[in-house]
C-alpha cells in the first residue's frame, strides 16, 4: 500500500512496451529474436513459479500447457483469421482473441492435471505432470489437422515487442498481485505446511488446482505468443527438455522470488547464445566448442553447484516491492 | 446445549486402538483439560475433532451439527481452531503474514478481487491488517511483526500459534501442549494468557497438557484418558484424588 501503486506500474509497463516497439525496425533481427524469446521465457518461468515456487507443487509439464496454447491459438488464427475481414485491426483482434482462448484452453488442461495433484505430492506429482505433457505431445503428433509430425506452419506473425512484453507485464502483475493479497496467502500456506493451512480454514485442494490453472493459463498465453512469432510450431518444440528449461529458470532464479525468476529467464535465454560464440575459437577442445548444443550439461552442472551452495536460488528472496507491514 | 459433543468416538490405526468409545462434551465458555499418559490418545482426539482423521466410528458434533468426516478447513470454518504440539507455523512467512493467512477464510471477495484490486479490495485488506495488528498487539508480538515467524523464541512461537488460531475467529480453541518446553515463569505467563484469551474472546478451550500445575491451575474440568479410554472426569480437586487416575498417571509420584 505504501509502495508504488501496482496498477500504475502495469500501465507504465504497457506504455513502455509500446514505445520500445517503435524501435524494433532498427533492431538487428538476431537481437530482436532474442528479445522476444526472453519475454516468452519470462512469462513461462513466472507462471511455473506460481506452481513450484509459491504453491510448492512440483510440475514437469509446463511445456505441455504451452503446447496447448500455441496450437489452439494458431488453429484459431489459421481458421478464423479472416472472419472479421483482412484489415489490420481485424486481424489483430483475432490474434488477441486467439491468445486469450489459447490461454483459457491451456487453463482447462491445467484443471485436468490439477485434479490428480490432490492425491499426489512431490516426485509422484512431477511424474504425472510429465506424463500429461507427453500425452499432449503425443496427441498433437497424431492430429492431422494440426500438422501431426510435420508441424504446423503458415501462422501469421503478429507477436512483436509490444504484445510480448504486455504478456510479461500481465503475468508478472497478475501473479504478484495474487500472492501478495490475503487471498493469495493461501498459496504460500499450502507450500509451507498443508496441515496447518487446512487448520487455518484454507481449502488446500482449491489452491493447488488454482495454481495449476493460473500457471497453465499463462503458459498457454506464452505458447500463443511463441506460435505467432516463430510462425511454425512443431510438437518436439514442447518436449520434456523445454519443460526442464523452464524448471531450471525457476530453481536458478529462486523459488518463490518473481524478480529472481525473471532474471534467471533472461540469463538462461542469453547464455546459449553467448555459448554459440565459443564455437568460433578453434583452439578450444571439441566438447567445449559444442557447449551451446550441449547446454543441458552446463545446466546440470550449474544446478548441482547451485543446490550445494545456494539452495535458495541465485537471487534468493529478491522480490519486487518486498512487503513490509 | 453443549458446544462440542463427542459420542462413542473410536479411532484405530491398524490393530492399535488409539481412542475407543470416547464420549464427552464441552459447554460454551468452558475450559476443559484433556490429560493422560504418553500415547493415551490425546492428540488423536484433537485430530478427530479437527478432521485430520475422521473418526472410525461414533460422532463428533459441533454447535449441534455433525462434523465427523468433514474436511479440516470446513471444520475450522465452523469455528474450531487449533494449535499444534510440534509448532507448525508457516516457515517462510513473517509474523504478520502468518496471522494474515488465517484471515483468508473470512474473505468476502474472491480471486478476481485480488488481481484487479478495486476499492473494495483495499478496504478489506485494510480491515484485515487492522485486525491482525490488533491481535498481535494484544499478545505483545506487535514489534516482531516483520520478523520471520520461525525466528521467534520458542515461547513466542507458541503464542503466535495461538494468535493465528484466534484470527480464524473460533468459538472453540484446541491447545495441544501449549506449555511444552517452557520454563516455570513462562508457564505462569501462559496460564494467565489462556485465561485472558478465554475471557476476552468468549471462547471455549480444550487443552491437552502434560504439565499438571498448568492443567490443575486453570481447567474447570478435567478428562483423563488412558489407552484411548476415558477413566475419569471431573473438577481438578476430584481428579487429583481419584484412585484410578493416580494409579494410571500420577501414581509413581506418590501423591
Amino acid at each position: 500500500m505504501k509502495s508504488l501503486n501496482p496498477k500504475l506500474l502495469l500501465v507504465l509497463a504497457l506504455v513502455l512496451a509500446a514505445v520500445a516497439n517503435c524501435f524494433s525496425p532498427s533492431l538487428n533481427p538476431y537481437y530482436y529474436d532474442i528479445l522476444i524469446t526472453i519475454g516468452i521465457n519470462i512469462v513461462l518461468a513466472v507462471s511455473l513459479n506460481l506452481v513450484i515456487g509459491y504453491t510448492g507443487q512440483f510440475s514437469l509439464g509446463h511445456a505441455g500447457f504451452m503446447a496447448v496454447g500455441a496450437y489452439f491459438s494458431a488453429w484459431v488464427t489459421l481458421n478464423f483469421g479472416f472472419v472479421l475481414g483482412a484489415t489490420t485491426p481485424a486481424t489483430v483482434a483475432v490474434y488477441v482473441l486467439a491468445l486469450a482462448s489459447g490461454g483459457l484452453v491451456a487453463a482447462a488442461a491445467g484443471l485436468l492435471v490439477g485434479v490428480p495433484s490432490l492425491r499426489l505430492r512431490g516426485d509422484y506429482l512431477a511424474i504425472v505432470t510429465l506424463g500429461f505433457s507427453e500425452i499432449i505431445k503425443g496427441v498433437i503428433q497424431n492430429a492431422e489437422p494440426l500438422g501431426a509430425q510435420r508441424g504446423l506452419g503458415g501462422v501469421v506473425q503478429h507477436t512483436d515487442i509490444f504484445w510480448t512484453f504486455s504478456g510479461v507485464a500481465l503475468a508478472v502483475y497478475g501473479i504478484l498481485a495474487l500472492v501478495h493479497s490475503t487471498y493469495g496467502s493461501g498459496f504460500l500456506a499450502v507450500r509451507d505446511d498443508e496441515i496447518a493451512a487446512e487448520a487455518m480454514g484454507i481449502n488446500t485442494t482449491k489452491y493447488k488446482v488454482l495454481a495449476f490453472v493460473i500457471g497453465a493459463f499463462f503458459a498457454g498465453l506464452a505458447g500463443g505468443l511463441y506460435a505467432h512469432f516463430k510462425q511454425f510450431i512443431h510438437p518436439e518444440g514442447f518436449n520434456f527438455l523445454k519443460s526442464v528449461d523452464i524448471v531450471v529458470m525457476v530453481i536458478l532464479g529462486g523459488m518463490g522470488s518473481t524478480a529472481g525468476v525473471c532474471l534467471a529467464a533472461v540469463i538462461l535465454t542469453i547464455l546459449p547464445e553467448l555459448l554459440r560464440a565459443v564455437s568460433d575459437y578453434p583452439w578450444l577442445p571439441e566438447p567445449v566448442r559444442n557447449l551451446a548444443d550441449n547446454r543441458m550439461i552446463l545446466y546440470s552442472i550449474l544446478l548441482i553447484v547451485l543446490m550445494l551452495n545456494r539452495p535458495q536460488g541465485l537471487f534468493g528472496k529478491l522480490n519486487f516491492g518486498s512487503g513490509k507491514s | 446445549m453443549s458446544l462440542l459433543e463427542i459420542q462413542n468416538a473410536s479411532m484405530q490405526f491398524g490393530g492399535l486402538k488409539c481412542v475407543s468409545d470416547l464420549s464427552f462434551d464441552l459447554a460454551e465458555n468452558e475450559l476443559v483439560g484433556l490429560i493422560g499418559p504418553n500415547g493415551a490418545g490425546k492428540t488423536t482426539v484433537f485430530n478427530m475433532v479437527t478432521g485430520v482423521y475422521p473418526p472410525a466410528s461414533g460422532r463428533v458434533a459441533f454447535d449441534g451439527v455433525n462434523v465427523s468426516g468433514q474436511r479440516p478447513y470446513r471444520i475450522t470454518g465452523r469455528g474450531i481452531a487449533r494449535t499444534f504440539q510440534n509448532i507448525r507455523l508457516f516457515g517462510s512467512l513473517s509474523v504478520f503474514d502468518n496471522v494474515r493467512t488465517a484471515c483468508n477464510m473470512h474473505l468476502r471477495h474472491g480471486i478476481s478481487h485480488a488481481i484487479f484490486r478495486g476499492r473494495g479490495y483495499h478496504d478489506e485488506e485494510r480491515q484485515i491488517r487492522a485486525h491482525v495488528l490488533e491481535l498481535l498487539g494484544i499478545f505483545g508480538l506487535l514489534e516482531h511483526r516483520n520478523r520471520p515467524g520461525k525466528s521467534l523464541p520458542y515461547g513466542d512461537q507458541r503464542r503466535l500459534e495461538i494468535v493465528r488460531a484466534l484470527a480464524t475467529k473460533p468459538k472453540l480453541l484446541l491447545l495441544d501442549e501449549p506449555a511444552a518446553g517452557m520454563n516455570p515463569s513462562e508457564k505462569v505467563n501462559l496460564m494467565n494468557l489462556i485465561r485472558f484469551t478465554k475471557d476476552k474472546f468468549g471462547l471455549s478451550i480444550l487443552l491437552v497438557e502434560h504439565d499438571m500445575k498448568v492443567v490443575m491451575g486453570i481447567c474447570e474440568r478435567i478428562i483423563v484418558l488412558e489407552y484411548g479410554r476415558k477413566i475419569a472426569e471431573g473438577p481438578p480437586a476430584e481428579i487429583r484424588s481419584n484412585p484410578a487416575v493416580i494409579a494410571a498417571y500420577l501414581g509413581k509420584e506418590g501423591e
